[in-house]
């Protein structure tokens, strides 16, 4: 085997051939002591990328993330022009909307567009969630130049021409009927429609219904994107092979001419009052497998709650080891894993449980999940597992931030909800800080059994009788859009 | 998150092959190795710009290896390795590994079983002596017991990840129409239900004993390290495990189809989607990356031949994906599409053929070829920016080290792209996709086999 660098010499020592040399290595590693895990150095010193900021003359807020080992630059357009701003009788308008400003834009048509992003190699999304739109390049730096100039063609010049509406809403409806064979996709649509409920900003489907979608016109998505797609409300973050000078002199020249103009405030709409603990039941048959979703309303990102929560989900559902995968996955076998996020929005969000379960054990799955997801409130978090947790969660830090996309999303979650910008350099200290009080505190504050909407979408024949045995509430039944069943 | 069956195969890892103008040491990854007297071998590679480590270990066997009657047991047995060692009890792998703040996972493919665990710099000794724990110490920790549990949630997997997703049996129904019952690659790395209920811990034994062996491995170690220490600890930890038998392997029968193979699969979905496959190349064989370009001139984004003709223009498909599958012991190139609502299989069928034809008589043009080369390009810069990980720089040194003998093939790989043409993209069309037969699978909803492509249907 080829050996360079420092190391040359020690093959002789300890490659295959001399007797004594073997032996001496198998002497060394003789003396190994297998009975306690080695005692490891301190962990290394936090070394975390810097973000700056300027603003644009129009009102646009640059953010610049340099990192210079490898030559390629993530670029993200942050709009705010999110789901939550759906017309109630157009779910799904937002994302359309973002799909479509790929669809035809500056001089190029739709494949023209897709055709420049591809010689690029940039990858260029433009998608929407709840709380934002974002348009984003990931390029070879060499190729930023052109990325940016599609970007922007992209972000401000976006041609919404007739018949490319009527080509994606043809699309998207067909993904529609696609997305009705896909258990776990239905219950990801069918859950939040149950804890929010419709009127609520968060309770509609993100990529529409049928109805809605056939009914999707080019001047509602024109007017929604005169409305939203603002400099005001934007943000765009670079983090690459690229410096503060550099990244605004480009920024400048292709978005300071961006029109402002007053965006909406965002709905302030109140969580629904709990509903008592009931089963939705979706059926699904002829299922493998039962895709469970236990929860109801969580509080927003911004909740000083927030880092104890970071705590109790990892100690409940946030890594491997967490309380629900190793109870569901490695005591009973019961599931491939089994997980729980406080999901992070600018409104109050959602807390889940999750799993897809063998349908034979769908019963005994959610007896498990509702034990640990009492028992997480009701005793003490141990010293051992609170601190396991927090380091997992502390040292696990700056791997986040190995790349440009890792450290993007970071950052990017900084900006969407107007955290403090040096938020990561108090990070591991607000973390350490949070003891087995907090985490009990804030699992009976958010954690709340009594008003659990539990979605199961499985074989409704081979689940419902076990269910029901359960007595944990009344089984109601929805369809594939978590709506009541007329 | 944890412990999948790898299809790193189709998206991943062999697919992903660059392009690339940048001067040539920028692709360089350098790296130290050596092999110890049991005959490990290691490969050390340094990067310092984040405090992390990676360490990456494959063991050189997949489900190739397995017998018949035992389908899905190399990967039921990564889970197994999970499972607790001589002095490392059930669980506490993974809550060590947690409580330093690192992260561990493992995959199976047809030719390879992968480990890794990566975290902050510091732990490189407690990855190493757990790694090492498992490797020679596994057997005596394992029960009946513990390889029920597994076989319950690889089950799950199977479940999750096939039966219960639309079309996910597909991939099952083309490779044993593929391949005959006596080639290795003729069923899924997950099996089947039958053959993972069937699997005993006497299995486990002689599994671990023939194949988990240090001679049958190799483990990078990337990121912020400091090679003479990383070595010591590599020595420290691996050195006492005995080394076991040699790997012998049977070369299987080389494989062809002697006719068009037409099959139908019922399933719990509404539209309806059409699978063709071919025999072609191995990984890093001739052609294997113009393969990769043919995939991408034909269906890849929304720039290719078919998006365009069955999704824009026809407007008869949702999707359509394309893929080179190189593996250890052949290749196949598949092409899938899914028809609208209103729309039926025939007419897919009808205008891939057309198109495919296309592409042999006319080749594709010099933009075609060079949009592939610079969509491999950059994703094989973005691929660097981390150590760890499947498909990281750790990962990679041990993929190109075991594939083609060398760790450090990252600018060859890239080089192997650069080189396709237009011509060699017109004759693999020819010669892979034209002249051979194929598998065509229809997968239709349960109840409607007569939507299925017919044999003969094409002109």
């Amino acid at each position: 085997m080829k050996t360079v660098g420092r190391l040359g010499g020690w093959p002789v020592r300890c490659a295959a051939a001399a007797f004594l040399t073997a032996y001496a290595c198998n002497r060394l590693a003789a003396q190994v002591d297998r009975t306690k895990p080695p005692t490891l150095p301190p962990p290394p010193a936090l070394k975390l990328p810097v973000i700056q900021t300027a603003t644009l003359e129009n009102g646009l807020t640059l953010a610049v993330v340099e990192m210079h080992k490898v030559p390629v630059v993530d670029v993200q357009v942050m709009v705010d022009a999110g789901a939550a701003r759906d017309l109630a009788d157009a779910p799904g308008l937002a994302t359309f909307t973002a799909a479509m400003l790929q669809q035809g834009a500056g001089t190029r048509g739709a494949l023209e567009v897709a055709d420049e992003a591809a010689f690029l190699g940039a990858e260029l999304n433009t998608t929407a969630s709840f709380d934002g739109a974002v348009a984003s390049v990931h390029v070879p730096k060499r190729r930023l130049d052109g990325a940016l100039d599609l970007l922007a063609d992209v972000v401000l010049r976006p041609a919404f021409s007739d018949s490319e509406v009527a080509r994606q809403r043809e699309l998207r409806g067909a993904q529609l009927v696609q997305q009705r064979d896909e258990p776990v996709a239905v219950a990801n649509i069918a859950f939040p429609a149950i804890v929010f409920g419709a009127a609520h900003p968060y309770g509609h489907p993100l990529n529409g219904t049928d109805a809605a979608t056939a009914a999707l016109a080019r001047q509602r998505v024109v007017d929604f994107y005169r409305t939203y797609y603002r400099p005001a409300g934007a943000r765009i973050l670079i983090v690459g092979d690229v410096n503060l000078a550099e990244a605004r002199r480009l920024v400048a020249a292709r978005f300071g001419g961006w029109e402002r103009g007053d965006v909406p405030v965002f709905p302030a709409a109140a969580a629904p009052a709990p509903a008592a603990r009931a089963v939705y039941l979706i059926d699904k048959p002829g299922a493998a497998q039962s895709v469970i979703r236990i929860g109801h309303v969580g509080p927003p990102r911004t909740t000083p709650d927030w880092y104890a929560l970071d705590v109790l989900n990892t100690i409940l559902g946030g890594a491997f080891t967490s309380r629900l995968n190793q109870n569901l996955r490695e005591t009973h076998g019961y599931t491939y894993g089994a997980f729980s996020q406080f999901a992070a929005r600018r409104l109050s969000g959602a807390f889940v449980a999750l799993a897809s379960v063998v349908t034979a054990k769908t019963d005994s799955s959610l007896i498990e999940f509702l034990k640990e997801l009492r028992r997480i409130r009701d005793e003490p978090v141990p010293a051992a597992e609170l601190a396991k947790a927090k380091a997992y969660v502390t040292l696990g830090l700056p791997g986040e931030f190995e790349t440009t996309s890792g450290a993007a999303a970071r950052f990017r979650e900084l900006l969407a909800f107007g955290l403090p910008l040096d938020y990561y350099d108090h990070y591991i200290e607000r973390i350490n800080a949070v003891t087995a009080d907090d985490v009990q505190r804030v699992a009976r504050r958010y954690i709340d059994p009594d008003h659990f909407d539990i979605v199961v979408v499985g074989d409704r024949s081979q689940i419902e009788t076990g269910i029901k045995a359960l007595n944990e509430g009344p089984i109601m039944y929805r369809d594939v859009w978590g709506q009541e069943i007329k | 998150m944890p412990r999948n069956a790898a299809v790193l195969i189709a998206l991943g890892l062999l697919s992903v092959g660059p392009t690339i103008r940048l001067p040539a040491q920028s692709l360089r990854v350098p790296y130290q190795t050596f092999t110890l007297p049991n005959g490990l071998q290691v490969i050390l590679h340094e990067d310092h710009s984040v405090p992390v480590v990676a360490v990456n270990t494959w063991f050189h066997v997949g489900s190739a290896d397995e017998q018949p009657g035992r389908t899905g047991f190399a990967h039921l047995f990564e889970h197994i390795m999970f499972m607790g060692s001589r002095h490392v009890p059930t669980g506490e792998f993974d809550r060590q590994l947690e409580a330093a703040g690192a992260d561990n996972n493992g995959s199976t493919t047809e030719d390879r079983t992968n480990y890794y665990e990566d975290g902050p710099a510091n732990a490189l000794a407690l990855m190493l002596y757990l790694d090492s724990d498992r490797m020679g110490f596994l057997l005596p920790e394992i029960t009946p017991e513990k390889v029920e549990l597994q076989r319950g949630v690889v089950e799950n997997e199977r479940r999750q990840s096939y039966e219960n997703r639309p079309y996910g049996l597909a991939d099952e129904n083309i490779l044993k129409r593929l391949y005959p019952s006596n080639h290795p690659y003729n069923w899924p790395v997950i099996g089947s239900m039958a053959d993972l209920e069937a699997a005993t811990i006497e299995d486990v034994r002689r599994f671990f004993q023939t194949y988990y062996t240090p001679n049958n491995a190799t483990v990078a170690i990337a990121g912020d390290i400091a090679p003479r220490e990383a070595r010591r600890l590599a020595e420290r930890y691996f050195g006492d495990i005995p080394r076991g038998p040699a790997v012998t392997r049977t070369p299987p029968p080389a494989v062809r189809l002697d006719a068009d193979v037409y099959a139908t699969l019922e399933d719990r979905v509404q539209l309806p989607r059409v699978y063709h496959a071919w025999h072609t190349v191995k990984a890093f064989a001739d052609d294997d990356a113009t393969l990769d370009v043919v995939a991408n001139v034909l269906a890849g984004g929304r720039s290719s031949r078919l998006y365009r003709r069955l999704v824009y223009d026809l407007q008869i498909a949702t999707d359509v994906v394309a893929f080179q599958d190189g593996g250890r012991i052949d290749g196949k190139f598949e092409l899938s599409a899914t028809a609208r609502p209103g729309h039926d299989l025939a007419e897919l069928h009808r205008v891939i053929d057309e198109e495919v034809k296309k592409l042999a008589d006319e080749g594709p043009t010099p933009r075609e070829v060079e949009r592939a080369q610079n969509g491999f390009e950059a994703q094989f810069l973005s691929r660097l920016e981390r150590v760890g990980g499947f498909g990281g720089k750790a990962d990679q040194l041990n993929l190109y080290n075991y594939f083609v003998g060398t760790p450090d093939y990252f600018q060859k790989d890239l080089d192997r792209y650069r080189r396709v043409t237009r011509a060699a993209v017109q004759r693999a069309v020819r010669t892979y996709l034209v002249a051979p037969h194929r598998v065509v699978l229809s997968v239709v909803p349960q109840g409607k086999p007569e939507l299925a492509v017919k044999a003969g249907a094409t002109p």
